[in-house]
C-alpha cells in the first residue's frame, strides 16, 4: 500500500438525451476505492448504480469527470490504451442468460478475451489456461465444450467470472452478480467472489438491491438515490447508524426472514420522481418526512460527518438526534 | 409452464435441434425431398437429361408427349423434358447466386446500419427506402435492360433488387441483439467491432435470415423468369424455365404442354422453397421452442 | 386444526408436463391445507413447482404439454378438478383470484384501468356497467389510488401502482382465496414495502385467505401465517410459521435458512447446500433431496417420505430428523 487509492472516481456525470430532456443518470458523484477493497453500492432500480459501474471503466462515455485508475485518469486515454487498460479492470454481468454468447461453447467462451488479447501463441497453451480458470472458479473440466443452454444460472454466472479473470485483472465490477440466482446458488457464487478475493487480492464494486447480500461482501457501502450518492460508509456502520433518511428508510424495507423482528418500519411515499431535468435541491426532498425549505432549493453535498462516514444530507446529525430524543 | 421450458434439457447442438424440428412438419420434409430431387437433376443433368438441350430434331417438331419425348417437343423439336432437367441447372443458379448477392450486399449494409446507428444507419436505410419504394421487378427490369441481357446480368439484377430486404430485416435483428449483455461482455473485454459484428451478432440473427433467403429464392426464381420471359433473361438456346415459359407462350392455343410443363416445374420448385422456408422459420423460432 | 372446516384441501396432487425430453414430475403428491382467513406461504426455488400448483388450482395448466395426472383439489368441499370448464370460468376470478409476478404484462395497455376492473365485476356479478365502474373506482379508493387517476391507461403508471391496480382486478369480486404469484419480485424494496403493507391491511379488512408464492422468507416472515417449504414438486416441511422459523427442522429447509446472508451479524462464510436442483424430468429415487442431504441414510435413496408431524401441525417430509427427536 502506498497510501494512493486504486480507483479514484471525481465529479463523474452521465447524462442520457431523451426526447423529453437530459436524463441526470450518474450526476457529480465523487469517491475513491482502495487495493484490495470491496465498495457496495445499492440503491433502486434507476438510481444509476449500473450506469455508474460501467461509466467507470469507460464501457458506456461519461458526460464528465474524471477517474483515476492507479494514478492516471482513463477518461483521458485514447481507445488503444484503453484497450490495453482493459486488462486490468473487468466486469461480471447481471444476467448470465443474456451475458453469453449462445452461439460459442463454455470453452470458446473464456477464450474470448485471451484470443482478442492475443495472450497466447499456442492453442495447448491457451487451454491449458482455460482450463486453469474453470478450475478457478468451480466448474468441472468435462463442461468444456458444453453450450451454455446446457447449464444452470448459477454454472453460466461462473462462466461469466471465468471470462473476467482470464485477463488476470485488478479491479471488477460485479454488477448485480447474484441477483438472477436463486438463494442457495446465490450463496454459493458469493463464496466463489470472497475466495477469489482471498486468494488473488481482487478490487470489487459490488453493485446491487439486494442490501444483505451487498453487506456481506463489502468492507464500505454507499448508497445511490436518482442519480446521487447520498451516503458512503463502513458495511457495519451504515447498517447500525445509517444518517441519510433514505438509507433509513430502505433499510427498513427490508422483509427479515425472523419471526419476532422488531422495528420501526418507515414506508415511503409515492414513487422515484424522474430523473429527467431533476430539479435543484435535494433529489429526495419529495419523499422525505424531516424535509426542510431549504432542502427544496439547496442541494446538500456529499460530507463526512464522522471519519469514514459521509453523507448528503444538510440535517444529517441532527436528524437522529431529533429522532433517539423522541 | 416456465418450470417446465427451464427444467427442460436440450441436449443437441444448433444444426441438429433444428434438423430435428423440422423433421416434425411433413410440409417442410416433402419440400426438402423434392428440393432434393430437383438438385439432383440439375447437377446431373448430363448424364439423365434423354439428350443435349439444344438438340434440334425438326423432324419432330411440335410433339406431344409420348414414349419417346416423354414431355414433348418444341417448335425446333427439342426434347422438353431434357431443356427442363437442364433448365433447373439455370434457374437454381439464378435463385441461389441472386440471394447470395442481396444476402452479402444486403446483410452487411443492413448490419453496419445496425451496429452504428445514428447518420450511417439513416443513410443507408433511406437508400433502402428508396429501392424498396420502386416494384422489385421494375427494377430489375430497368437494371437488366442497363446491364444487358445475359445469364450473369440477370444475376445481379435479380439480386440488387433484393438487396434492401435482406438489409432490413439484418438491420431490425442486430438492432435487437446489439442491446444483449453479451455484445456489451465483449466489448469489455477488448474485442473489435468487426468482432463483434461478425462473431457475436450476425451468428445469432441468421434465423430470420436464412429463412428470408428460402423464400427469396423463390422470389427471385420468380422474377428471374419473368425477365427471361420478356426477352431480357437468358439468352436462347440456354432453356431457362421462364424463357422456355416465354417461347412457348406463342403454341399455347395448339400445344399448351409447351408451357404447361415449364410451368409446373416452376410452380414445383416454388412450393417447396415455401414449404422449407416456412418449416424452417418455425423450427428457428425461439418462441415455439418446448 | 383437523376439526376446522377448510378453504382449500389438496390431495395427493401430482400434475406432469410432457416434453421431448420425457417427463417433467413438476409437482408430485403435493398435499396442501388453508383454512379460513389463513394466509400460506408457499416458499421454494426456481423449478419447485410453485407456480404449477398455483396454475393447477386455478385449472389453468397449460395442456399440452401439462397434465394433471391424480389428485384431488377440494375448494369449499368440492373438488376443482371435477368441476366443467363453465363451472371454472365463474370459479376464476370471481372465488378464487390470481396476482401474477409482473404487473406489466398482466394489464391490457389500450384499457383504461377503471374499465378493466369494471369488466371483472361485469364478468362475474349482476351489475350494469354504471354499477360496474362505481365499483371500479371504490376497488381503486381501497389500494390507494386516487379517483381522478381511474381514466388513466396502465403506462402512466410506475410499477408499484400497477401492481396495486392488480391488487385491485383480483379483489374486485370478493374472492374467497387470493393466489399471489411473487407479487413483489419485480418492484424495488422500498416500493414492495408499500405493496406488502397494502396486502396485510387488505387482508385484515376482507379476511380473504391467500396463498403467497414467494422465494423470498423475508417476505414470508412478514406477511404468513403458515408456511409450506416445496423441494422438487413436494411439500417438504409444513408448519405454523413461528414453528418453522424458529425450528427448522427438514434439512432442506435449514440449508435455505443458512444460505441467506444476515444482515445483523458478520458471518466469514455463507454455508450453502452443496449440488443443484434435480433435473425434473429424472428425479432421484426415494427422497429426492437425498444426494443433497447431509443426514442421508441407506432407506433415503429407496423409501418416499412420507409427512410425519414432529410438533402438533408441524410436518415434514423426512423421517431421518423426525426420528432424531427434534422437537423444542
Amino acid at each position: 500500500m502506498n497510501g494512493r487509492p486504486l480507483v479514484d472516481v471525481r465529479h463523474l456525470k452521465k447524462y442520457f438525451k431523451t426526447p423529453k430532456g437530459m436524463l441526470h443518470a450518474v450526476d457529480d458523484v465523487s469517491f475513491s476505492i482502495d487495493r484490495g477493497e470491496t465498495l457496495g453500492l445499492v440503491g433502486e432500480s434507476g438510481c444509476g448504480k449500473s450506469t455508474l459501474g460501467r461509466a467507470m471503466i469507460r464501457l458506456l462515455d461519461a458526460s464528465g469527470g474524471e477517474v483515476w485508475f492507479d494514478g492516471e485518469d482513463i477518461m483521458k486515454y485514447s481507445d488503444a490504451a484503453m484497450k490495453a487498460m482493459r486488462k486490468r479492470v473487468q466486469i461480471v454481468f447481471q444476467d448470465p442468460y443474456s451475458c453469453l454468447n449462445p452461439r460459442l461453447s463454455v470453452a470458446e467462451l473464456i477464450a474470448e478475451p485471451l484470443i482478442v488479447n492475443k495472450i497466447f501463441r499456442t492453442r495447448p497453451e491457451m487451454n491449458a489456461r482455460i482450463k486453469e480458470l474453470m478450475d478457478t472458479v468451480g466448474l468441472a473440466e468435462r463442461l468444456f465444450g458444453v453450450y451454455p443452454h446446457e447449464l444452470d444460472g448459477g454454472r453460466r454466472q461462473r462462466i461469466g467470472i471465468a471470462r473476467s479473470l482470464a485477463l488476470k485483472p485488478e479491479f471488477i465490477v460485479l454488477d448485480e452478480p447474484v441477483s438472477a440466482l436463486d438463494v442457495c446458488i446465490q450463496a454459493q457464487i458469493l463464496n466463489l467472489l470472497n475466495n477469489l478475493k482471498k486468494e488473488f487480492g481482487y478490487t470489487y464494486v459490488f453493485i446491487s438491491h439486494n442490501l444483505s447480500v451487498v453487506k456481506h461482501v463489502s468492507d464500505r457501502i454507499a448508497v445511490m438515490y436518482l442519480g446521487k450518492m447520498v451516503e458512503l460508509a463502513g458495511s457495519r456502520t451504515i447498517f447500525q447508524d445509517p444518517l441519510h433518511p433514505y438509507t433509513q428508510a430502505l433499510l427498513s424495507a427490508i422483509p427479515l426472514p425472523k419471526v419476532d423482528a422488531v422495528r420501526d418500519r418507515i414506508i415511503l411515499e409515492g414513487d422515484v420522481p424522474s430523473p429527467i431535468e431533476p430539479p435543484e435541491g435535494c433529489r429526495f426532498a419529495g419523499r422525505c418526512r424531516h424535509r426542510q425549505e431549504r432542502c427544496r432549493t439547496q442541494t446538500p453535498e456529499l460530507r463526512e460527518i464522522d471519519p469514514g462516514h459521509a453523507v448528503a444530507c444538510h440535517f444529517a446529525r441532527n436528524l437522529v438526534q431529533g429522532e433517539v430524543k423522541k | 409452464m416456465q418450470t417446465a421450458t427451464t427444467a427442460t434439457k436440450k441436449r443437441r447442438n444448433g444444426v441438429g435441434e433444428v434438423l430435428h424440428r423440422i423433421g416434425k412438419s411433413p410440409m417442410a420434409v416433402a419440400g426438402l425431398v423434392i428440393l432434393a430431387v430437383i438438385f439432383f437433376l440439375a447437377v446431373f443433368a448430363d448424364v439423365i437429361a434423354p439428350v443435349h438441350y439444344a438438340k434440334q430434331n425438326l423432324m419432330h417438331a411440335f410433339e406431344p408427349p409420348s414414349a419417346q419425348f416423354w414431355l414433348g417437343t418444341d417448335e425446333f423439336g427439342r426434347d422438353i423434358l431434357s431443356r427442363i432437367i437442364y433448365g433447373a441447372r439455370i434457374s437454381l443458379m439464378v435463385g441461389f447466386i441472386s440471394v447470395g448477392i442481396a444476402m452479402c450486399v444486403g446483410g452487411v449494409l443492413g448490419a453496419v446500419a445496425g451496429y452504428y446507428g445514428g447518420r450511417t444507419d439513416n443513410l443507408i436505410m433511406r437508400a433502402m427506402d428508396i429501392l424498396l419504394s420502386i416494384p422489385s421487378i421494375l427494377l430489375a427490369i430497368a437494371i437488366a435492360a442497363s446491364l444487358g441481357p445475359g445469364l450473369f446480368n440477370l444475376m445481379i439484377a435479380v439480386g440488387i433488387a433484393a438487396i434492401p430486404q435482406y438489409a432490413r430485416i439484418v438491420r431490425g435483428s442486430v438492432l435487437s441483439i446489439r442491446g444483449q449483455e453479451f455484445v456489451e461482455a465483449a466489448r469489455a473485454v477488448g474485442s473489435s467491432d468487426a468482432r463483434i459484428i461478425f462473431k457475436h451478432i450476425l451468428p445469432n440473427c441468421m434465423a430470420p435470415i436464412i429463412v428470408q433467403g428460402t423464400l427469396g429464392v423463390a422470389t427471385a426464381i420468380l422474377v428471374a423468369a419473368g425477365l427471361s420471359f420478356i426477352g431480357l433473361g437468358t439468352q436462347p438456346p440456354i432453356p431457362e424455365w421462364g424463357a422456355m415459359l416465354s417461347g412457348g407462350r406463342s403454341y399455347i392455343r395448339d400445344y399448351p404442354y409447351m408451357t404447361l410443363f415449364p410451368g409446373i416445374a416452376i410452380m414445383l420448385t416454388i412450393l417447396a422453397l415455401n414449404f422449407v422456408g416456412d418449416g424452417l422459420r418455425d423450427a428457428l423460432d425461439p418462441k415455439l421452442k418446448r | 386444526m383437523a376439526n376446522d372446516r377448510l378453504l382449500l384441501d389438496i390431495r395427493n396432487l401430482s400434475i406432469h408436463y410432457e416434453v421431448e425430453d420425457g417427463t417433467v414430475r413438476a409437482v408430485e403428491g403435493l398435499n396442501l391445507r388453508l383454512g379460513y382467513g389463513e394466509t400460506l406461504g408457499f416458499v421454494g426455488e426456481t423449478g419447485a413447482g410453485k407456480t404449477t400448483t398455483a396454475l393447477g388450482i386455478m385449472r389453468l395448466v397449460p395442456s399440452p404439454p401439462g397434465r394433471v395426472v391424480k389428485g384431488e383439489i377440494l375448494f369449499e368441499g368440492e373438488d376443482l378438478l371435477k368441476k366443467s370448464e363453465a363451472e371454472m370460468r365463474s370459479v376464476r376470478g370471481g372465488k378464487i383470484a390470481m396476482i401474477f409476478q409482473d404487473p406489466m404484462t398482466s394489464l391490457n395497455p389500450v384499457i383504461t384501468v377503471d374499465r378493466q376492473i369494471a369488466e371483472m365485476v361485469a364478468l362475474h356479478q349482476d351489475v350494469n356497467e354504471k354499477e360496474a365502474l362505481e365499483r371500479a373506482v371504490e376497488m381503486l379508493a381501497l389500494v390507494g389510488i386516487r379517483p381522478e387517476r381511474a381514466k388513466d391507461y396502465p403506462h402512466q403508471f410506475s410499477g408499484g401502482m400497477k401492481q396495486r391496480v392488480v391488487i385491485a382486478i383480483a379483489l374486485a369480486c370478493d374472492p374467497a382465496l387470493l393466489i399471489a404469484d411473487e407479487p413483489t419480485t419485480a418492484l424495488d424494496v422500498t416500493i414492495q414495502a408499500q405493496v406488502l403493507e397494502l396486502m396485510k391491511e387488505l387482508k385484515r379488512k376482507l379476511n380473504t385467505s391467500m396463498i403467497m408464492i414467494t422465494h423470498d422468507l423475508g417476505i414470508v416472515a412478514e406477511t404468513c401465517d403458515k408456511v409450506a417449504i416445496m423441494y422438487a414438486g413436494r411439500v417438504v416441511e409444513y408448519a405454523e410459521k413461528r414453528r418453522l422459523f424458529l425450528n427448522p427442522v427438514h434439512p432442506y429447509t435449514q440449508g435455505l435458512f443458512n444460505s441467506l446472508p444476515e444482515l445483523d451479524e458478520e458471518q466469514e462464510e455463507l454455508k450453502t447446500i452443496p449440488g443443484l436442483m434435480p433435473d425434473p424430468t429424472d428425479l432421484p429415487p426415494g427422497c429426492p433431496f437425498h444426494p443433497r442431504c447431509g443426514y442421508a441414510g441407506p432407506q433415503c435413496a429407496t423409501e418416499s417420505p412420507a409427512m410425519v408431524e414432529v410438533e402438533p401441525g408441524h410436518l415434514v417430509a423426512c423421517p431421518v430428523r423426525a426420528r432424531k427427536g427434534d422437537k423444542p
